[in-house]
């Protein structure tokens, strides 16, 4: 079978092994990459191809129907996923968040960061409430989840390279948060990362959790699902919410004309409310 | 349009920090230690300072000691940029005044972010 080669600008990567593994993405978390970003999967593979002592993205593909390894499947997955985040990614997101929480009834108003990758948003939004708990802000439960296994053992671990402190955090909030900077890594502080309860979670394959939220942020996720995809993940995050609870979503994505259950909020500006 | 004096006694650092500032819409002026820098300033205000800490004649933590005592009515945002990347020489620098700290190697999403933090982007 002649096996096309798709441009990634350098290497070439077959269209059997792209529609292979991108098939597999999806399958497993919904996510679309498009073949014009066909460079990522070369890029992104590599180090595990390396690992395995493979030449070619067409071995590990065919390691991968083998069936033989059940892990590697898990591991093509966390290499492709996008991961993308930072420290207090669109910052004044954060500041409105606070006041979600401030003028939450409860007493102890539940958050979920669904899709956090390696942990920067409920971290920046622990280091934010914690910095405001002197304030009168009340204790708030975070729970934190992403359909990688690896990133959430990352976020878990509070390690991170000298590039990620540097995006979005400011200097002081390092100095108060984090230890090392030996070897140019940089380690949340305990404290911080026992905030968040860290779990892994397929927003697509599992059911919402449940626990009535106040506040779900699931920001830059939808814009890599299928509309069809989105309108069911929406469903649930719907279902995940308190009535009257807050979503928030990343910029440039939006839940209208995919769900009836969210509308925009009237209080908090870009954010949506689950209809009571 | 803003102004950023780039200090450093590195023509590369210089020509990087210069080639990054610019796409981000900054004017830049250059300065190789603590003692131009201070001249630079006080011949105009720029927006900020991304200064680097060892260099010769006049070092970076010298120059934002001077910077700071100086009767200069407007003062500049200081950045630091420096390759000494540990706890002890952060706290030094921002209770000497700094005002956000960029560990070396950076790229240009750390000094956006960086110039982010301080208002300036």
């Amino acid at each position: 079978m002649k096996m096309e080669p798709i441009s990634t600008g350098g290497a070439a990567v077959s269209s059997i092994a792209f529609s292979v593994l991108t098939a597999l993405l999806e399958a497993r978390t919904g996510q679309q990459l498009a073949s014009y970003r066909s460079w990522r999967v070369d890029t992104a593979l590599k180090p595990l191809i390396r690992e395995r002592g493979l030449d070619t993205l067409d071995q590990l593909v065919a390691q991968l129907l083998d069936g033989n390894d059940a892990a590697i499947g898990d591991r093509i997955v966390d290499a492709l996923v996008n991961q993308e985040t930072s420290f207090f990614r669109d910052g004044p997101i954060f500041d409105q968040a606070l006041e979600v929480l401030a003028a939450c009834e409860r007493r102890r108003p539940r958050v979920w960061s669904a899709g956090c990758s390696t942990g920067q948003e409920p971290l920046s939004l622990a280091m934010a409430i914690a910095d405001r708990s002197a304030g009168g802000l009340p204790p708030v439960d975070i729970i934190a989840t992403d359909v990688s296994d690896a990133a959430i053992q990352r976020a878990k671990s509070g390690k991170f390279t000298q590039f990620e402190v540097q995006r979005g955090l400011p200097i002081r909030q390092l100095m108060k948060w984090f230890d090392g900077g030996d070897a140019s890594e940089w380690f949340a502080k305990p404290e911080l990362v026992r905030m968040i309860q860290w779990r892994r979670h397929n927003l697509v394959a599992e059911a919402a959790l449940s626990g009535g939220f106040d506040l779900i942020l699931c920001r830059n996720v939808m814009l890599y699902l299928s509309p069809a995809t989105r309108v069911a993940v929406y469903a649930g995050l719907a279902k995940a919410l308190k009535p009257g609870g807050v979503l928030v979503l990343g910029a440039g994505e939006t839940v209208i004309g995919q769900s009836d259950a969210l509308e925009p909020s009237r209080r908090w500006r870009g954010f949506y409310e689950r209809v009571a | 349009m803003k102004t950023c004096l780039v200090v450093d006694d590195s023509k590369v650092i210089r020509k990087v920090a210069r080639h990054i500032l610019e796409t981000l819409q900054f004017e830049v002026r250059e300065a190789c230690d603590g003692r131009e820098a201070l001249e630079a300033c006080q011949a105009a205000t720029p927006d900020v300072v991304l200064l680097d800490w060892n260099m010769p004649v006049m070092n970076g933590m010298d120059f934002l000691r001077a910077l700071r005592e100086s009767g200069m009515t407007q003062k500049p945002k200081v950045v630091f940029c420096t390759t000494e990347n540990g706890m002890g020489h952060i706290r030094a620098a921002i209770e000497a005044g700094a005002d956000e700290y960029v560990m070396k190697p950076f790229d240009r999403d750390t000094l956006e972010s960086k110039l982010q933090i301080v208002g300036l982007v």
